[in-house]
């Protein structure tokens, strides 16, 4: 599978990436810096990690979804092939239109760093196909703007077609309010386009790849999407 | 001409916006028993130089919707005043 991940100015959770994609598939991925016009041939997989690009300034994201490189991003998500936003890399994928919402500062205003759990609410994603619907996965999240907003008719509009894949929960799996860490509303940690190969999630994957940071829970989801690319589903 | 534009964004009716909860909650505590509400924006200031104000509140206004303001979240007011500089 290769792997391209975006670098903004600002941009800190792209060695991880680069470092959890190479351990689960070997190292073809590659960095490419924002000022790029083009990714790599051959990509499969892009990733826009977490981080603080452009120092969070204005608004989270919205001065990286002006790269250069977001009209290369954009062809590739209409090429319908998957791109992955972690993070920061989910506020840029709405800044860019390429997501719906926004993310807000979380509800208690501070910034939160710990592992939560997240609910796997679809499988049939080229990202999900190795968890089962419902499963917890546990996976940390590190931010200070992460509650998902939508005005409330589109966010009507995204639960009745299914766009929402993962959502904040306790251990068992309950989705009340409470447990969402941010107040994101709906608990909606992740959210996938219409066509189902955009996804942003706040939660990083990444940092739960392998047994000596806590949690593998993570690892699948680079699994699923390796499958996908390997079983040809192209656009 | 040199204008200078200037442009309040805020956050849209209905938004949740937990910094002036915040700051409503910190009024009330040192005595503003009067406060009903409260909302923070921010104040973004342009210098545009063009030959007439209209042609700057257009220039002004394209970069709201093209960068400086998230409409699904954010309203704006944009003012245009003659400058020197």
């Amino acid at each position: 599978m290769k792997t391209a991940v975006i670098v903004f100015p600002g941009s800190n959770c792209d060695n991880d990436v680069v470092h959890a994609v190479s351990m689960v598939f070997g190292p073809v991925v590659s960095k490419v810096w924002h000022e790029d016009e083009s990714l790599p041939e051959g990509t499969g997989l892009v990733v826009l990690p977490g981080g603080f690009s452009y120092g969070d300034y204005l608004r989270c994201g919205a001065m990286a979804a002006k790269s250069p490189i977001i009209a290369a991003v954009k062809e590739h998500a209409r090429k319908g092939l998957p791109i992955l936003g972690i993070c920061n890399g989910f506020q840029v994928l709405t800044e860019t239109g390429l997501l719906t919402g926004a993310l807000l500062a979380n509800r208690s205003l501070s910034f939160i760093c710990d592992f939560c759990h997240i609910r796997v609410e679809r499988n049939d994603t080229p990202f999900t196909s190795r968890y089962a619907t419902g499963q917890v996965l546990r996976i940390p999240i590190a931010h200070y703007e992460g509650l998902f907003y939508l005005p409330q008719t589109e966010l009507e509009a995204l639960e009745s077609e299914g766009r929402v894949v993962f959502r904040y929960c306790s251990p068992e799996g309950d989705t009340d309010e409470r447990f969402s860490p941010n107040g994101s509303l709906n608990n909606i940690a992740g959210v996938i386009n219409t066509e189902g190969n955009v996804l942003g999630m706040m939660p990083h994957p990444e940092r739960a790849s392998e047994d000596l940071l806590g949690s593998t829970d993570g690892a699948d989801l680079f699994r699923s999407v390796s499958d996908w690319l390997e079983g040809g589903i192209q656009a | 001409m040199k204008f200078l534009a200037k442009i309040l964004v805020y956050p849209k009716e209905g938004v949740l916006d937990t910094q002036g909860k915040a700051v409503a909650r910190s009024l009330k505590r040192i005595g503003f028993e009067s406060l009903k509400d409260a909302r923070i924006g921010k104040f973004i200031q342009v210098w545009i130089d063009t030959e007439n104000s209209g042609e700057a509140l257009s220039v002004a206004e394209a970069m709201c919707s093209e960068l400086l303001v998230n409409d699904l979240i954010e309203d704006r007011a944009i003012e245009i005043e003659e400058c020197e500089q």
